[in-house]
Formats: structure tokens, C-alpha cells, sequence
């Protein structure tokens, strides 16, 4: 393909290709303070457009690779930078089979991991985003790496994700902070990138011990509840894209992951609160 | 070109270790676009390659075992539900590779479980499937209809709680095809695996995969197919010096010779299969075929638009006469304007 970006991020490598110039330039942009892609990529990305002509006529941007969905929608141009990351996160859904993959963020401290998982808009991401600023080094937003042979959580530190009203909180509590342009008017409303903090991307080939599973919930009064590991494993097999797949080893992964860490679901009216009952889990 | 170097690799793999990683990135690529990822990373297990290259194929090897062990549970379960209806169950294609153990089925990717049904069991089958949990996936009309008069399966049903999909073939070919291979003749000389499973007789898997390569589709996975044929005839030719004798007779019975001729000098010419000399030579058409089973591109897509239309007209030429060929194309062509 004409334009061409690859990248590592953690032990994931990437190479994205793209018909037109723009998406190309904005990933290089998002991604310029992660390592070069040396050696093969894990997985192959292409930003195609949906019809020939749709390459320069209102230009359409069609994600394809080594795995696609059928019939999915087609994003405009000015939306290449959100095609080519939902492209790198279809790759990793349908086809990673050396982790079992949680959708879910992570944070670390002391080498050792808080993964936090919920459905979209418990506040994972934003959580996520400003534990930073409060001694916390961001693991993962998204997808959560655990390694079945060894149940160690492997840094994927992605740019962060961050939608709506999420944008300015982080922008307020993180000013010092790169974040990609502004996309509006996406399929889920305004999307800004913000890249993690320099020390999540400079240590994120060392795989971190998990030491707790939080089932956030952002907007209501703190309160945290003990959740068991019954709950938490068939929340987690949902709340996974590849469990099936990776059958009897996504099995033990799971079984043996909730089994070691401390399990809560927490409430949580701000930050600072959660903060608060995270060093109490701890 | 990525997919001949994908062909190479795959037909001597002590090549690997002069792959760079700028051709192994398109190689694995195309696999992966071919279907073929799974067995290439059996074809190289154990070598010595770069960390990057053996960490796509550690995934893709486990990947492959995982499906192989899902396909084997599809068949038994397909085997229970049909208990009584028919025995042993006949396999087809990827899922009877894996469980009669040949080496056609080392890493293969297997989807759909495919059966074969004797064709006046047609309905009580379809009632028991029905009742073991299966549900129709094509709720249209026309398509239901369609499949029922015209092809030579049910239309697909789908398994929810496992999401597994199953075809359940009465014959190989659609009634309306040119060939007409004979139903009656597979099923009386399928093989059981003695676990109330069967599979057809080496003749006859290799014509299967011949006819489903040639006559049944437009090619796309073909480079998949026709491996397939490489490794099926590598291995029933070992120790039955007669087996290309009963390949060409068994061939004339089913009505499907320039088919399997086809087949044995196409996987000759790209995968050095060891046939006999009758079928070493490929014609001016096989080249068109080759040209469009290496239509591939490093970043895995498809390319020769042109080779590929003409392969799909062709498919459908092959499988309806005329008149229902346009009465078909025109009702599809209607439903996409209308979707579109």
C-alpha cells in the first residue's frame, strides 16, 4: 500500500496501510514517542476505500486486514485516524491468541497491577487516564494482557480513548499532556486520543503482577463491595473477547486470575475518592 | 510475489532460514488471508526463526489445535443428535481430514462441520438437528426455497450456544451442475473411523476435493483447497501402488475426470506433487488457474480483479443452465440494488 506506519506497542507489533496520506500522518503523530516496529508484525491493518472512486469522491475509509468484519460501516476521511485504531483493536478481538485479552484498563504501582473492568461508560478509561496523575502508571485502556503461561499482565499502553465530557476532565487534570486532534461528530460522539505518560510507555515491555480486579462504577456514592470469584470469573469470560478461543489455557488463565487477586466492585462519585478505595483494597 | 514464496516455504520448509523479515511480514500475511497460517506453523514447528515470525506462528499453532479440538466436538455432537437417524455419520472435508488423522488436516482451518446425508434421510435428519438445538440462519425466503430445490445441501443451520454452523450435503454438487457424481456410490463406500464417525473413501475424498475446488466455487481459498489435494494424494499414494489406477477409475464412475485431472496436474505444478507423468503437463487454462489461486498481494488482498470476475461467472456458469443462472442473478442483483 502507498502509505505505510508500523509500530510496537508492548509486545503487540503492528503495521497499518492506508490509501491516503492523512490517517498515515496522524498515527505517526499519535505514536511518536513508541518504539519502531523491528521484526514482523503480530498483525496487519488496512484502510481501504469502500468503492474505487470512493478513494478521492467523498473519501471513505473501509477497515480491512488480517481480520475484518463483514458489512462493518465505513468511516469519512477526516474519521481515518479512528478507522485505523478501531482497525488495530478488530485485529486484536478477532485474532490475538498468545493473551487472553479483558476489555478492561490497567494501572501499576510497585510492579504490581489494578485491572479494572465494567461495561462501556462505568469510567474505565477516564479512571484510568487520571490515576496517573496520582502516582499510578498506566498499564493498558481497552484490552488487558494476561499471559496464560505465566498469569502476568503485559503492558499494552495504547493512546487512551477518551469520549465526551471525558476529554475536558482529562484535559484539566492532565495539562501537560499530548493529545491527538479532536474527532467530532464520530459514531460515539467526540473522540480525543491522549498518549499515556512518558514512564508507562518507557516500561512497557515489563510484565506486572495483578493484584486486584475492581468492577468500577463512576457517578454514584463510594461504596466498594467484595465481589467473589464465581462473579468475577463469568464476568470476565464476557468481559473477554478470545476466552473461547483460547480454550482449555483461557480456562486455567481466568480461573487462575481471579483466584489471586483481592476482587471488589467500587462506586465511585470522583477520582480522588477512588483513589482513596483503591489504596484501601491495596 | 508473496503468495509463490507462501507455496515455497510451504512445500520445503528448510527454506526458512533465508527469509527475511520483510518477505516473512508478506508471507504471513497472505496465509493468513489464505487460510493457510495454521498449517504453515506446523509445517515450521520446531525451527529456528526470528522471535517476531515465531510468535505469529505459536499463535496461529494454537490457534489450529484449538479449532481442530472444537471441529472434533461439532462431530460428535453432530453425531449424537443424528444417533438412529443415520450411522455412522459421514464427514466432509476439514472436520473428516482431522478426525480420520490424515495429513491434510496438520493445522487446517476448519469452519463449517459438513456432513453427508443419505438423501431420503434428508427431512428426518433436518427434524432431528432442529431438535438437538440447531436454527436456521437464512430466514429469507427465495434463499431458503432456493437451497431446497437447487443445491445439493440444506440451507445452513447454526448451533447458538456453540455458534457452529453445519451443512448438511445430500450429494456434492448442485443437481443442476454439469457433473453429476453419484451419491449413492460415496455413501456405500464411505469409511468408518469405528467412533460412529466415517469418512469417504480415499478415491473418493480426493474427487470431493477436486470437484469442490473446481466446480462448486469461484476459487476463493483455493490455494487452500488445492493443498488439501497435495497432501491427500502424497499420502494415499504411499504404499497402494494402485491408487492412481483407482483415482482415474473411480473418477469415470462419478462423471468427473477432467476435474481430478485438472486437480492432479495443478497441485503438480505448484506443489510438486509426485504424480504420474499423464498429468505433469499443465495446459494454457491451467496457468489462468494458477494466475488466479497465487492472486494475492503482501498486504493480503486480493488482486487480478479481472481473473476473479471471471472465475465467479464461471462458477455460477458451471453450477445452473442459463436460464435459472440469469433468473438467479437477477433476483440477487434486485435484493443488493434494493439493500444498497
Amino acid at each position: 500500500m502507498r502509505h505505510r506506519f508500523a509500530v510496537r506497542v508492548g509486545p503487540i507489533g503492528f503495521r497499518v496501510g492506508s490509501e491516503w496520506r492523512a490517517p498515515i500522518a496522524a498515527l505517526q503523530a499519535l505514536y511518536r514517542d513508541y518504539p519502531r516496529l523491528d521484526g514482523v508484525p503480530d498483525f496487519t491493518v488496512r484502510l481501504e476505500a469502500s468503492r474505487p472512486w470512493r478513494r478521492w469522491v467523498r473519501p471513505s475509509v473501509t477497515i480491512a486486514g488480517d481480520y475484518a468484519i463483514p458489512d462493518a460501516a465505513p468511516l469519512p476521511l477526516r474519521h481515518g485516524l479512528l478507522a485505523a485504531e478501531m482497525g488495530m483493536n478488530l485485529q486484536m478481538a478477532l485474532g490475538q491468541r498468545r493473551f487472553l485479552l479483558l476489555h478492561a484498563a490497567a494501572v501499576a504501582r510497585k510492579g504490581r497491577a489494578v485491572i479494572m473492568t465494567g461495561e462501556s461508560g462505568a469510567g474505565k478509561s477516564t479512571l484510568a487516564a487520571l490515576l496517573q496523575t496520582r502516582g499510578w502508571r498506566l498499564l493498558a485502556d481497552e484490552f488487558v494482557l494476561i499471559d496464560p503461561a505465566t498469569g502476568l499482565v503485559h503492558p499494552f499502553p495504547r493512546p487512551v480513548s477518551l469520549k465526551n465530557a471525558a476529554i475536558g476532565v482529562a484535559r484539566a487534570a492532565l495539562p501537560d499532556a499530548t493529545f491527538g486532534p479532536l474527532l467530532t461528530g464520530t459514531p460515539k460522539g467526540d473522540i480525543r486520543h491522549l498518549l499515556p505518560q512518558p514512564e508507562a510507555i518507557a516500561a512497557m515491555t515489563e510484565a506486572v503482577k495483578p493484584m486486584l480486579l475492581l468492577f468500577p462504577q463512576f457517578g454514584r456514592a463510594a461504596e466498594t463491595r467484595a465481589v467473589g470469584a464465581g462473579e468475577a470469573f463469568v464476568r470476565l469470560t464476557q468481559a473477554s473477547t478470545n476466552y473461547v478461543g483460547l480454550g482449555e489455557r483461557g480456562f486455567d488463565a481466568l480461573t487462575r486470575l481471579v483466584r489471586d487477586v483481592t476482587r471488589a466492585a467500587i462506586d465511585y462519585p470522583d477520582t480522588a475518592s477512588a483513589a482513596a478505595m483503591i489504596e484501601d483494597l491495596w | 510475489m508473496a503468495a509463490a514464496r507462501l507455496v515455497a516455504l510451504l512445500i520445503d520448509p528448510a527454506q526458512a532460514g533465508t527469509v527475511g523479515p520483510g518477505a516473512w511480514t508478506e508471507i504471513l500475511a497472505v496465509a493468513r488471508a489464505e487460510q493457510l497460517i495454521g498449517t504453515l506453523a506446523i509445517r515450521l514447528a520446531g525451527m529456528d526463526l526470528p522471535p517476531s515470525v515465531l510468535s505469529v506462528l505459536d499463535g496461529a499453532r494454537a490457534t489450529a489445535l484449538e479449532g481442530r479440538r472444537q471441529a472434533l466436538w461439532e462431530a460428535e455432537m453432530g453425531r449424537r443428535a443424528l444417533a438412529g437417524v443415520v450411522a455412522p455419520l459421514i464427514l466432509l472435508k476439514g472436520t473428516a481430514f482431522v478426525a480420520a488423522g490424515l495429513d491434510a488436516g496438520q493445522g487446517r482451518s476448519i469452519g463449517d462441520l459438513d456432513i453427508l446425508v443419505p438423501r431420503p434421510m434428508l427431512d428426518v435428519a433436518e427434524q432431528a438437528l432442529l431438535a438437538g438445538g440447531w436454527m436456521w440462519v437464512k430466514p429469507d425466503p427465495y434463499d431458503d426455497a432456493y437451497y431446497r430445490r437447487w443445491m445439493h445441501e440444506l440451507p445452513p443451520m447454526l448451533h447458538p450456544e456453540r455458534d457452529r454452523m453445519i451443512d448438511v450435503h445430500h450429494t456434492i454438487l448442485p443437481p443442476t451442475a454439469r457433473l453429476s457424481p453419484d451419491a449413492d456410490k460415496l455413501i456405500a463406500a464411505a469409511v468408518p473411523l469405528g467412533n460412529g464417525l466415517a469418512m469417504l473413501s480415499a478415491e473418493d475424498i480426493v474427487i470431493h476435493a477436486a470437484i469442490h475446488l473446481f466446480a462448486d466455487g469461484d476459487l476463493s481459498g483455493g490455494l487452500r483447497n488445492l493443498w488439501d489435494i497435495d497432501r491427500l494424494l502424497r499420502e494415499f499414494r504411499n504404499g497402494d501402488e494402485t491408487f492412481w489406477l483407482k483415482l482415474a477409475a473411480r473418477a469415470a464412475e462419478h462423471d468427473a475426470e477432467p476435474v481430478v485431472a485438472r486437480a492432479l496436474r495443478l497441485s503438480h505444478a505448484l506443489f510438486r506433487t509426485p504424480v504420474p507423468a499423464a498429468w505433469r503437463r499443465a495446459t494454457a487454462t491451467d496457468r489462468l488457474f494458477i494466475r488466479r489461486l497465487l492472486a494475492r498481494d503482501g498486504w493480503g488482498r486480493g488482486t487480478r480483479p479481472a481473473t476473479r470476475l471471471a472465475f465467479y461467472v464461471r462458477s455460477h456458469w458451471m453450477r445452473m443452465p442459463p436460464a435459472l443462472l440469469a433468473r438467479h442473478l437477477w433476483i440477487k442483483w434486485q435484493r443488493g440494488a434494493a439493500g444498497g
